[in-house]
């Protein structure tokens, strides 16, 4: 037993550390701080800048463009980056789609997609939930028909994230309409500028523009941009599931989450003392910070795990459901140390230069509210659970 | 970083473990827990013999451990097989002993039974409100006052004392024939002592003693944390293999999702229990100590409470009987909590840091 990183790895830290302190540009980690959305150019900035130093596919194989590491330095990375307040990476191309072309795509659709990922050439976006398909994703309906050399795709994806900004989308599309509903499921590559195509916007809780519909009509794309086999793209449905993903537990946001809420807590006044000397409410605090102290060692844990057997095991549902669980508890916390303070909307306010709380907590409720989304996507917290009972209860 | 036991204490965990499984089945648990001296004092002298008192002293206090993980092995072993022996009060003896610089070889040999005294009916856990007082008598000092569920106190020989003792306090050797010993039973097994003092002899170990006492209770708490993360997961491995034999509405109970997910919460909160127990290990010692110990605590008080409950609860009867086994984990894991500071003082205890 051993809790301490390695000198390799906190020369690894230093590193990063410092790298994020010459490079991460001052205004996109001031937006970060703010929790407001970021711009497409921001996050095309940040990219970018990461590119440059080799650092942007964390989880690609060297071979492909990424920088080799270990799980350790991989989590290593991505707290160092939630310390400074780095935009998180945009995960559809460079950690959902870039890894499936890895291991699944054809030689030429690797040497064509994956460079143009890592230079931002192309934006992408994932197509998987459907109006009737979100928890039971197998029996979306979206379906391609082969027409001599193309498919002809109709249907309607949803949910779809930073859709707005894609050029790109990797759907799930129904190839085989009398198979079993698992099995007759293909990956397909669409240009979004397809004719076709039609992105509508979803506007969320907090007032946000994050998600889309995409509706698809009579969309033709050519046979080749097929992702390995005809109807096996279940198989890799299930492997962007259960594959790498560090940082699941979120546990560096919720560092922050935690630090906003005691610097909130501290600064705001009740009964004429700050909030955080009242023990109901520093009670409350110092129970999720007790999870989150406990959550970093899980977390651990299964790295190690990772990093020990080559995979992370089942234990990544439990790190998702207890992270987000963490998580929202922490945004809760801070809308309420806000008190009335969080009350204006985001932008409301803009004469006569009124605070209401400390700096950065203009977004504070909304981000409560845009929150509650993490036990949703990514699989529900619920489907997570189903997942342990078949995978470590065997039941 | 690593996460796995080293070969020595993987050693020291798999014999404690075969020991306790074949000359410690349930039914003979229960019945040497709750019937004078609630233990078995032939399996004491062998545990003795297995060097599991050794593994909890430092090399240089004649051990073979002391560490952290050391302590959270042994006390993970017995956790499984919920095993009474008073080990306890011997861990948190040898402790103190060893910030004395005194010699404790009857203690690991197993000659001499120490207890602790910490606890007070009216301070059950906070040093700063001991009323026990020490006197200065010639060469030596009387004790008067009365230390309360002195665990292991039933059989101790001997029992260390924190006391007040000029502007601080002390901690003194009592041997048990001069004081008034009440020893009992306990709700979830295993034998405790009300130890009442008026003028009783003692002798001095260690003045100025609250930093020892603190690490003497941090060790106790990475003790029983993990102990609790031993018996949790026995409680919900029964559990899970319950939901496969059991059957209700013609198909086994672990079919119903309502119990499924509930089995995962529980094994959630098991993890993260280890997690923490983990931590506070790793830091006994150090100068974060306390407050590790104080997260490991209080994390394991909900989590202990968490399981016993919905393990009784999704067994249904047969876990309200006195022949199952859940029923006595479950007892184990609930009292577990008020020992060395329950999962409110705890908190407290961490809220603390946020001020100024």
């Amino acid at each position: 037993m051993d809790l301490s990183y390695s000198k390799e790895d906190l020369a690894f830290r230093d590193e990063v550390r410092a790298f994020l302190a010459e490079h991460l540009p001052e205004e996109i980690a001031s937006a970060v701080r703010s929790g407001g959305e970021l711009t497409k150019a921001m996050m095309e900035e940040w990219h970018a800048i990461l590119n440059t130093r080799g650092w942007l596919a964390t989880i690609w194989p060297k071979e492909f463009g990424g920088p080799g590491w270990s799980p350790v330095q991989k989590h290593i990375f991505e707290e160092e980056c939630c310390r400074a307040y780095a935009p998180r990476i945009v995960p559809f191309g460079l950690n959902m789609l870039g890894p499936v072309l890895i291991k699944f795509g054809s030689k030429d659709q690797q040497a064509h997609y994956l460079p143009r990922i890592l230079d931002g050439t192309d934006w992408w976006c994932q197509g998987y939930s459907e109006p009737g398909a979100g928890s039971d994703l197998a029996s979306l309906k979206t379906k391609a028909e082969r027409d001599g050399d193309e498919w002809v795709i109709n249907g309607q994806k949803t949910w779809t994230t930073l859709g707005q900004h894609a050029d790109w989308i990797f759907c799930l599309c129904r190839t085989d309409p009398d198979a079993k509903k698992q099995e007759g499921i293909s990956f397909i590559l669409v240009d979004m500028a397809t004719p076709g195509i039609e992105v509508r916007p979803i506007k969320l809780i907090e007032g946000g523009h994050e998600v889309n519909e995409v509706f698809f009509t009579d969309v033709r794309v050519p046979i080749g941009n097929l992702v390995g086999e005809e109807n096996k793209g279940w198989t890799i449905a299930k492997f962007l599931l259960t594959h790498e993903r560090t940082g699941i537990a979120g546990v560096g946001f919720s560092m922050q989450a935690l630090e906003e809420v005691k610097v909130i807590a501290r600064s705001t006044m009740r009964g004429g003392k700050p909030l955080i000397e009242d023990p109901l409410f520093a009670a409350r605090i110092a129970q999720a910070e007790i999870d989150l102290e406990a959550m970093k060692i899980t977390n651990l844990r299964m790295l190690f795990k990772a990093q020990e057997q080559g995979a992370p095991g089942p234990e990544t549902s439990l790190l998702k459901i207890k992270g987000t669980v963490i998580n929202q508890e922490l945004k809760d916390l801070a809308r309420r140390a806000l008190g009335p303070a969080a009350a204006p909307f985001p932008g409301h306010v803009t004469e006569g230069n009124l605070m209401f709380g400390p700096a950065d907590t203009e977004h504070n409720a909304a981000r409560y509210f845009n929150n509650r989304k993490t036990s949703i996507f990514g699989g529900s917290n619920e489907i997570q659970r189903n997942i342990v009972t078949k995978t470590m209860l065997e039941l | 970083m690593d996460f796995n036991l080293t070969e020595e204490r993987q050693m020291l965990a798999d014999t404690l473990g075969r020991f306790l499984s074949e000359q410690y089945p349930v039914e003979h648990r229960i019945k040497v827990a709750y019937e004078a001296p609630y233990h078995d004092p032939a399996l004491w002298d062998q545990l003795v013999e297995l060097g599991a008192l050794y593994a909890l002293a430092p090399e240089d206090a004649g051990g073979m451990g002391g560490s952290g993980f050391d302590i959270s092995v042994v006390f993970e072993a017995l956790g499984k097989a919920l095993c009474p022996e008073p080990v306890l009060g011997a861990l948190m003896a040898s402790r103190l002993l060893a910030a004395a610089g005194a010699d404790q070889e009857a203690l690991l040999t197993g000659v001499t039974r120490y207890a602790v005294g910490i606890t007070e009916i009216d301070a059950p856990y906070e040093l700063d409100q001991i009323a026990t007082v020490a006197t200065a008598k010639g060469d030596g000092f009387t004790l008067s006052g009365r230390k309360s569920t002195v665990y292991g106190g039933q059989v101790a020989d001997v029992v260390l004392v924190a006391a007040k003792h000029g502007d601080g306090l002390g901690v003194f050797a009592v041997n048990a024939s001069d004081a008034n010993v009440t020893g009992y039973g306990m709700m979830d097994g295993g034998g405790a002592a009300e130890v009442l003092l008026d003028d009783t002899p003692a002798t001095l170990v260690l003045s100025d003693a609250e930093a020892a006492l603190q690490d003497a209770v941090n060790a106790g708490i990475v003790a029983l944390c993990a102990e609790a993360v031993g018996a949790m997961e026995v409680t919900h491995a029964t559990t899970v293999d319950y939901f496969k034999q059991r059957k209700q509405f013609g198909i086994p109970i672990g079919k119903f999702q309502v119990l499924q997910h509930r089995a995962v919460d529980m094994l959630t909160e098991i993890e993260q229990a280890r997690s923490i127990t983990i931590k506070a290990a790793a830091e006994l010692g150090g100068d974060d100590a306390s407050k590790y110990a104080s997260m490991a605590k209080n994390m394991i008080g909900r989590a202990a409470r968490l399981v016993a409950e919905e393990s009784i609860q999704m067994h249904g009867g047969i876990a309200m009987t006195w022949e199952y086994a859940v029923s006595h984990y479950a007892k184990r894991l609930i009292m577990l909590d008020a020992q060395l500071g329950d999962t409110d003082y705890h908190l407290s205890q961490v809220m603390k840091g946020y001020a100024a």
